[in-house]
């Protein structure tokens, strides 16, 4: 039951980098407004982002068959229920099938 | 007078009624919480780190991130860089509703800032209709009973993860790309944006796994990322 000083700096860091666009805006904002093209820019951020991510877990760096076919379920459940914690159970269980039936 | 009727309509939707507003969302988050507990317990943090993580970073795609690539033994500073790009969208979110905390001071507004999730401006913005101001201890009042809603569940996770010794034969090393794929319909859905999305998205698939072979794993995210927006940018302007 203790905290390591490499995780509290990994926690404090995070947590900064995510601190600064949660409160900026708030901040500053009542004086400014953030421009148009900015604005369109940071709306493809998230599906940009997360699909990186995600296509790197799969593809890089080399095709990674047993997470593709998990991949699968979840989107279907994602797709069907919009259930965010729907698509992450399914997708844990349908790896720890894929992965007793290798 | 007239500052006396406002106020005693601000009392109206006060503290109490945030707490009230903020319970429709109370057990999904609470199964979230509960889930992101486990994945850093079995990625090898501690209880009271499970506590930290929970109250100082407070944000469910990033805890998962943290836990997983901890779990994948990537390095603290390429945790932290991909943390900060996925949380880049509360800026979008931090300016969506600065317009209805103007009447506060700064100090309040980072308060208010600070606890901003999605669920949370979820809930607000939809209180905003008909609104050209939030009263800030509604505010509180949603903001803080998820905070506390979001702790108990990360540790209550953390001490059933306790159990688990090896995570990836029950298939939790794919929980947070899983998390990837549930955010990312979630926001395709939700923007109802289509053609666009799924271009951009494309675009990011190619982008990375072409930039891998010159890139290492964050600068091909941080090019992926950029580029793809970009992309979507431009197909904007361009229908």
């Amino acid at each position: 039951m203790e905290i390591r000083y490499e995780i509290f700096l990994l926690i404090l860091g995070a947590g900064i980098v995510t601190l600064i666009p949660r409160i900026l805006p708030l901040v500053v904002l009542s004086r400014f407004q953030l421009p148009d093209w900015a604005r369109r820019f940071l709306n493809h951020i998230p599906v940009a982002i997360m699909m990186a991510l995600l296509a790197q877990e799969i593809f890089v760096p080399t095709f990674h068959s047993s997470k593709f076919f998990a991949a699968l379920p979840a989107f279907a459940v994602a797709i069907l229920t919009r259930s965010l914690l729907g698509t992450v159970v399914v997708g844990i269980l349908a790896m720890m099938v894929i992965r007793h039936l290798l | 007078m007239k500052q006396k009727i406002t106020e005693a309509h601000l009392d109206e939707e006060g503290f109490v009624q945030g707490v009230k507003d903020c319970l429709p969302t109370v057990l999904g988050y609470l199964s979230i919480g509960f889930a992101a507990g486990v994945i850093e317990k079995t990625a090898g943090l501690s209880i009271a780190e499970i506590a930290l993580v929970s109250l100082l970073l407070y944000a469910g795609s990033a805890q998962f991130i943290l836990a997983g690539m901890l779990l994948t033994h990537s390095s603290i500073s390429a945790i932290i860089f991909t943390i900060f790009f996925v949380n880049l969208r509360h800026l979008l979110m931090s300016a969506a509703l600065a317009p209805y905390f103007r009447h506060l001071p700064p100090w309040k507004n980072m308060l208010i800032g600070s606890q901003l999730t999605d669920e949370t401006f979820g809930v607000a913005i939809h209180h905003t209709a008909n609104k050209t101001m939030l009263n800030e201890r509604w505010m509180l009042g949603l903001n803080i009973t998820a905070y506390l809603n979001w702790a108990i569940a990360n540790v209550a996770g953390g001490f059933f993860g306790q159990w688990i010794t090896n995570p990836e034969s029950f298939g939790l090393d794919f929980a947070l790309p899983a998390m990837f794929i549930g955010l990312l319909v979630l926001q395709i859905i939700h923007r109802k944006n289509w053609m666009v999305d799924l271009i951009v998205a494309l675009s990011a698939i190619g982008l990375v796994v072409g930039s891998s072979y010159l890139f290492s794993g964050s600068g091909a995210i941080l090019i992926a990322t950029i580029l793809s927006a970009t992309i979507g940018v431009i197909i904007e302007k361009w229908k």
